[in-house]
């Protein structure tokens, strides 16, 4: 099955290869970098499947690959255990973009990847990022300029269709590439717990799903009633983690978001126009 | 983990991508798109179904996504094939996730949602018994989850309203997943077992008697108490001196009765518990429960005051029985006007057979109900409105499953339908979590053009009855759809 493409309202791309969704949009000369992405995303899936065992192991040795290398680059950044994996939405994304902007001159580009965005921005080009609930409602608006070093925007969670240890409903992540965004999102995701809750349903990875790269690990498949104090407790977990990324520098900012409270690290530097 | 003697199916490979899914039976791939069902690769989303309600289905009407949208437009034809197929029996749907993407006043939305979906759809479930099952408004649980809740009583029955996108994606996940599985359980026919809030726990099957706190109902009741003494009053008088029909709504009293005056009969003294409402008729005589009549009363002697001395006479007799006829007992009055058990005649003991005689088997019916949204009719029309008027002006007939459709009146496609007239199995559910159904939309091809359809998708019968398919007789007591979309049709003004 090859790539399938699709226009989206007349000026945005739709992409699909495998379990790969890209929604791509640019300022200018639309054919031309279309057909780029397009081209490019076909041999992703098979770049990545010749080292998937590797993709798939925490501390592994450096694959080759060209997106592969981002992944691992983006996972080794942090302590404790992840894999390249949790970066893969990401990286492709940033790929698929420096493929669009290797052929057009353009001011403003983004390829979307399942929520996982990479942008590109130049002059006074501005970038508006809406974040919502798993219930559509709105969380607020973000808009970013040239300024910001922002790059990578990268939402993980509860409503996700990866497995997560955490049970956020939402956790968003801004950051100077997607990779990079992607794995944050999804530790921090994680981070967003408690420890032994009885509401909180779990069973090993393995059990979910057979290909996962989370072994025996458990993985949270329910989520009962949770005090206001619980899920204080369990953002405040998230937050934590979240800082200390910020203070290596990992990420720049991130909301997090449970059960209607949220948490924000440092989002006011990248202009929160309004808040649900 | 241990293995159990059950052979696992085997897992297939799915080489529709290069990441080559190795799927296990029942599951599906990375994609979400492909899946392994009884050991076929199928592909998951075009789907003719409805999704409880709204957007649920990718059936837009592109690329190969179009392909599935075939026998509910057949004319003419002796064969009507029904939506209950493909998206009934996948498991592990879900839609593609790429509808997170949609531009939303200029902003590109970032969200983990895949599914931008809200679901309506639930049944309501009627319950032939007069026990007492749990208040008005009482929240019915399955494994603890709030599924829904009791309703506003029907006449020998208790109504639950269940399901709902309240708890569906409402609440927590743990209870969207209950309820869902409850849904889909009653939908299929199968048997669920409900608690209600301070109530009673409830089996229900469709089509079969209420299990109500491990006793099988068997007799829905003639009637109120009130009622049962009308019907049965100039049976009784030439063979006892007062009957007392216990009842939870209205419990009857013979003498006393409208019926019994009538009747010329000598008013008893016999004197009850509870609230006089009109002569001859009381309320609460007793707590609701699961005994006579709905009652919790166990010994009917127990809702009796002490006789009025100057009314009453020794050898009074006494009949006491409910309003199913399930309950008797016979007494008569002793010296202190105190009720002992005594035998009763063979012409009275047929008056209480009789009352069960007159009583209608208990059942439970489990009606579906669920809303056509737009992309749902998206996958029938580009221009969706056009069905839905189209349903309206009856030139549209709406089955599902094959069988008739109640289409609410107002806006939207509101269905409501009897799970005991569809195929077995006709309902699914997705993980959204949601309830998947059939429904099936037929209407004249030159209608179809008209109302914006895709005549391009079009296929002769013939090439969708592939030896796969499963063959249902039809059911007796519904009309055949081709043949009533055409009385309806030509019976409108």
């Amino acid at each position: 099955m090859q790539v399938q493409r699709a226009l989206i309202s007349g000026n945005r791309l739709h992409l699909q290869h495998g379990p790969i969704d890209l929604v791509i949009g640019v300022d200018r000369a639309r054919e031309a970098a279309f057909d780029a992405a397009e081209a490019r995303l076909n041999t992703v899936l098979s770049e990545l499947m010749c080292e998937i065992s590797l993709l798939r192991q925490c501390d592994g040795p450096a694959p080759k690959g060209a997106i592969a290398r981002k992944m691992w680059n983006a996972a080794q950044a942090h302590e404790g255990f992840v894999t390249p994996m949790a970066g893969v939405a990401g990286a492709v994304a940033e790929t698929v973009l420096d493929a669009v902007l290797s052929v057009s001159d353009l001011r403003r580009a983004y390829v979307n990847n399942g929520g996982d965005i990479a942008l590109y921005l130049r002059s006074d080009a501005t970038f508006d990022v809406a974040m919502a609930g798993t219930d559509g409602a709105a969380l607020g608006k973000i808009t970013l300029d040239v300024h910001s070093k922002v790059r990578g925007i990268a939402t993980s969670g509860q409503g996700g269709r990866s497995l997560s240890f955490g049970i956020a409903d939402s956790v968003t992540v801004l950051a100077e590439t997607a990779s990079a965004a992607d794995v944050a999102a999804t530790l921090i995701a994680s981070a967003v717990d408690l420890v032994d809750h009885p509401q909180i349903a779990r069973v090993p990875a393995q059990t979910v799903c057979d290909d996962t790269d989370l072994g025996q690990r458990r993985v949270v498949v329910g989520v009962g009633d949770l005090s206001a104090q619980d899920i204080d407790r369990a953002l405040q977990n998230g937050e934590q983690c979240a800082r200390n990324m910020q203070r290596q520098g990992l990420i720049r900012s991130a909301s997090l978001h449970l059960r209607g409270q949220s948490r924000q690290v440092d989002l006011n530097s990248e202009k929160v126009l309004e808040h649900a | 983990m241990s293995e159990t003697a059950r052979v696992k199916p085997e897992k297939i490979r799915c080489d529709a991508c290069p990441v080559m899914c190795f799927i296990a039976e029942g599951k599906a791939g990375a994609c979400d798109r492909y899946a392994n069902h009884a050991g076929e690769l199928v592909r998951l989303d075009p789907l003719t179904v409805i999704e409880r309600g709204a957007p649920a289905v990718a059936f837009l009407d592109q690329g190969e996504n179009a392909q599935d949208w075939d026998g509910d437009i057949l004319q003419g034809k002796r064969t009507f094939v029904t939506a209950v197929g493909a998206g009934t029996t996948y498991p592990d749907y879900k839609p593609a996730p790429f509808i997170v993407s949609q531009e939303v006043d200029g902003a590109d939305m970032v969200t983990v949602v895949t599914e931008g979906i809200y679901s309506y759809c639930g049944v309501k479930v009627k319950i032939d018994t007069d026990r007492f099952i749990g208040h008005e408004r009482a929240v019915v649980r399955v494994k603890g989850e709030a599924i829904g809740h009791v309703m506003t009583s029907e006449y020998g029955s208790k109504m639950l309203s269940l399901g709902g996108v309240e708890h569906l994606t409402g609440s927590t996940k743990a209870e969207g997943r209950v309820t869902c599985d409850a849904l889909m359980n009653l939908c299929n026919r199968e048997a669920v077992t409900l608690q209600v809030d301070d109530g009673a726990e409830i089996v229900v099957q469709a089509g079969q008697a209420p299990i109500i706190n491990d006793v099988r109902e068997k007799l829905m009741r003639v009637g109120c108490g009130s009622a049962a003494i009308g019907m049965f009053a100039k049976q009784w008088e030439p063979h006892v001196d007062e009957v007392i029909v216990v009842d939870d709504h209205i419990t009857g009293v013979l003498t006393e009765h409208e019926a019994g005056k009538q009747l010329d009969m000598r008013p008893s003294g016999i004197k009850i518990q509870g609230r006089r409402s009109t002569p001859g008729r009381y309320f609460q005589v007793a707590e609701p429960g699961t005994g006579w009549g709905g009652t919790d009363v166990e010994d009917p002697l127990t809702i009796l005051k002490p006789a009025d001395a100057k009314k009453a006479w020794v050898g009074l007799r006494l009949l006491m029985v409910s309003t199913t006829g399930e309950q008797w007992a016979y007494y008569e009055l002793d010296e202190d006007l105190v009720p002992q058990p005594a035998e009763i005649s063979e012409a009275l003991r047929i008056s209480a057979d009789r009352i069960a005689e007159n009583c209608e088997p208990s059942l439970c019916s489990v009606l579906f109900m669920g809303g056509a949204g737009g992309s749902l009719r998206a996958g029938v029309t580009e221009n969706p409105v056009r069905l839905t008027r189209s349903v309206k002006d009856a030139l549209t007939y709406v089955s599902c499953g094959g069988a008739e459709a109640y289409v609410w009146p107002g806006g939207g496609i509101t269905v409501m339908v009897d799970v005991m007239e569809m195929p077995t199995n006709s309902f699914g559910y997705v993980p959204t979590p949601a309830l998947v159904a059939p429904i099936e939309f037929t209407l004249r091809r030159e209608d179809y053009s008209a109302l914006g359809g895709h005549m391009e998708h079009i296929q002769e019968v013939a090439s969708v009855l592939t030896p796969e398919v499963r063959k249902v007789k039809p059911v007796a007591t519904q009309p055949d759809p081709h043949q009533a979309h055409r009385s309806k049709r030509e019976g409108r003004g």
